[in-house]
């Protein structure tokens, strides 16, 4: 940026260090509250290894259902013209806006034991995700899906099909191309948006509270934990959060290139 | 083997409705300004773009009908070797050819010594494990030739073959895509905005504007009688074939050219027609190529004129209305003809 021959007005200057102070000090009020010394020991607590174990189980397997769902979906809404995309894509994306307990509300009308599906899932099937570690799951399948698929459309939307063409006139079916030409061409968006969903399903609290509860050791993530300890061992607390930030800001870091574009 | 088509599509706003026959171990060329329709063409024979009406008929197969029928690029005997060549940027050169073979079906290694073998035909035997970044353009394009011949099409269509290359590579990369082309029996089709690609590489032209055929036939055949002005530019070309003596051609015609760097063995030199110079008397200045010569016909082309000259080394001049008034040039007087040497373009033929 270059100001020489022209003074820079200082209100919107002061507006923007306001602003960026807004968000860097609650960063710096939790960073300076870390216990650094009983940090590790806090961290072995059984609830907290509880709560990390679960919630890297968790996060792991949204992010796989969320590639596994959301890249078809991604592909239909990038490549197959059908009226009433826009409100497919609309809908899709809603979970990026609608609070997560509203989400979680619907998941328990939808999956719970007497919900629109999940009555036939516990008939049929036994199946029950409410109070599951699967239910977890689908909290945060729930609220990451949306970073995934908006990530990939775009990325199927930007890339060269030509390059599809010509593996047809190789001989290569539908689904070789996808596998070999498509993928590879966006793997650096499918990489960015699946990194963005984990992210999302590693904090998921209210969703994932509503609709899955918070028993310990089963649906009870790291958010749910830190919410929890706050008031009875604030230390904990406040390393869970530390190793929640330090997950988003390496993230960032990953997707500071590919996604949010470098300086 | 024989390829019948007509074509008749519709993309944007091109209309494309062309005729279009070939044999086996034909090259034709289909030439055209941009936007003439020679991609869209080409992607109708390939499959990647469904015929509105008409037919492609491949060795009495029907391909498509623009109707009932239908079959899709990766059923079609048909290879491809795209503009930008289109290598697929995440595999090496050898897994780039043996691509179309494991498509097909064929085991991984077995594909991969395939593979090995064709890169090997075209002198690429030390870059199989090359990414196509690592590929000069030569290179890239004689990679995508033999990953569309390793699939062993019955038809193999060329977009621009060329043009991803810079002009001093080309001349030498023209004269090896002929060669390798020459060992493909089946039936070849080259789009080009270039004439000189037509002239060297191909027996047949097809000149497309608009979406339609303007004009076909062999590519002496065109330049005699151009019929739109595209055509006379692109056809009107004065092209002499000799034997290169270093620094001058000995012309088939029994005449000399001076021309520096004609190498040795069969060249072919190409003469612009506003290279060309005509003047009364025998001309006195730097341009050393001069031969007399009766002048054969005279065409109005707009604000040029194009006069052919008859003689021992036949050429065509494009002079301005002006000059042709200030020269009192008629049908079957007599000229000079001269040819500055550095406006001469040389290939090996």
């Amino acid at each position: 940026m270059s100001t020489r021959g022209r003074r820079v007005p200082w209100f919107p200057v002061l507006a923007a260090l306001v602003a960026f102070a807004f968000i860097a000090i609650p960063l710096i009020g939790l960073v300076q509250s870390v216990p650094w010394t009983s940090l590790w020991g806090d961290l072995r607590e059984p609830q907290a290894t509880a709560a990390l174990r679960l919630s890297i189980v968790c996060s792991l397997w949204a992010t796989l259902l969320a590639i596994a769902l959301g890249v078809p979906l991604a592909w239909v809404l990038a490549r197959v013209s059908f009226p009433g995309r826009s409100i497919v894509r609309a809908v899709t994306l809603l979970p990026l806006v609608v609070p997560p307990v509203v989400g979680g509300v619907g998941l328990f009308y939808a999956f719970g034991r007497d919900g629109l599906i999940g009555r036939y899932l516990y008939s049929w099937f036994s199946l029950q995700l409410t109070f599951r570690t699967a239910g977890a799951v689908v909290a945060e399948t729930f609220v990451a899906m949306p970073f995934l698929v908006i990530t990939v459309e775009s990325a199927l939307r930007s890339m060269d099909r030509r390059y599809e063409d010509a593996a047809a006139t190789l001989g290569a079916s539908r689904m070789t191309v996808f596998r070999r030409v498509t993928v590879p061409a966006i793997a650096p968006g499918l990489i960015a948006g699946a990194a963005l969903a984990w992210a999302r399903a590693l904090g998921e609290f209210g969703a994932t509270i509503t609709f899955a509860g918070n028993i310990q050791g089963r649906t009870q993530t790291m958010p749910l934990a830190v919410y929890l300890l706050l008031e009875s061992r604030p230390d904990v607390a406040i390393g869970l959060s530390l190793v929640l930030l330090a997950v988003c800001i390496a993230v960032l870091a990953l997707l500071r290139d590919r996604w949010l574009g470098a300086g | 083997m024989k390829l019948d088509a007509q074509i008749r599509a519709t993309l944007g706003s091109l209309d494309l409705d062309v005729e279009l026959a070939a044999d086996a171990g034909e090259t034709v060329a289909i030439l055209g300004p941009n936007g003439a329709g020679k991609t869209t063409l080409l992607r109708t024979l390939a499959g990647l773009l469904p015929l509105d009406h008409g037919h492609i008929e491949l060795d009495g197969t029907t391909l498509d009908d623009g109707a009932g029928t239908f079959v899709p690029p990766e059923r079609r005997p048909i290879g491809v070797v795209f503009q930008d060549y289109l290598l697929f940027p995440n595999l090496s050169a050898l897994e780039n050819v043996a691509f179309g073979l494991r498509a097909r079906g064929m085991p991984r290694t077995e594909a991969r010594a395939v593979a090995a073998r064709w890169l090997d035909t075209v002198g690429l035997a030390d870059r199989h494990e090359a990414k196509p970044r690592e590929l000069s353009g030569g290179q890239a394009q004689r990679v995508a030739l033999v990953r569309a011949l390793a699939t062993r099409p019955r038809l193999l269509l060329l977009d621009e073959p060329l043009a991803a290359l810079d002009q001093s590579a080309r001349v030498e990369l023209r004269h090896e895509l002929r060669k390798n082309l020459a060992s493909f029996d089946g039936i070849r089709l080259l789009v080009s905005h270039d004439p000189l690609d037509a002239a060297t590489l191909a027996e047949r032209v097809v000149v497309l504007e608009h979406g339609r055929v303007i004009q076909a036939g062999t590519f002496p055949d065109l330049a005699a009688n151009p019929r739109s002005r595209y055509v006379a530019e692109l056809a009107g070309v004065n092209l002499l074939t000799g034997a290169g003596r270093g620094d001058h051609l000995d012309l088939d015609s029994g005449d000399q050219l001076v021309a520096p760097g004609a190498g040795s063995g069969p060249v072919l030199a190409v003469v612009h027609p506003h290279s060309v110079s005509l003047s009364r008397d025998r001309p006195t200045g730097s341009a050393r190529n001069a031969w007399p010569g009766t002048v054969d016909s005279i065409q109005l082309l707009g604000e040029r004129v194009r006069v052919r000259v008859a003689g021992v080394v036949p050429l065509i001049a494009e002079i301005t209305p002006a000059a042709l008034h200030d020269l009192e040039l008629h049908e079957g007087g007599t000229v000079w003809a001269s040819v500055k040497a550095t406006d001469i373009t040389l290939s090996p033929a």
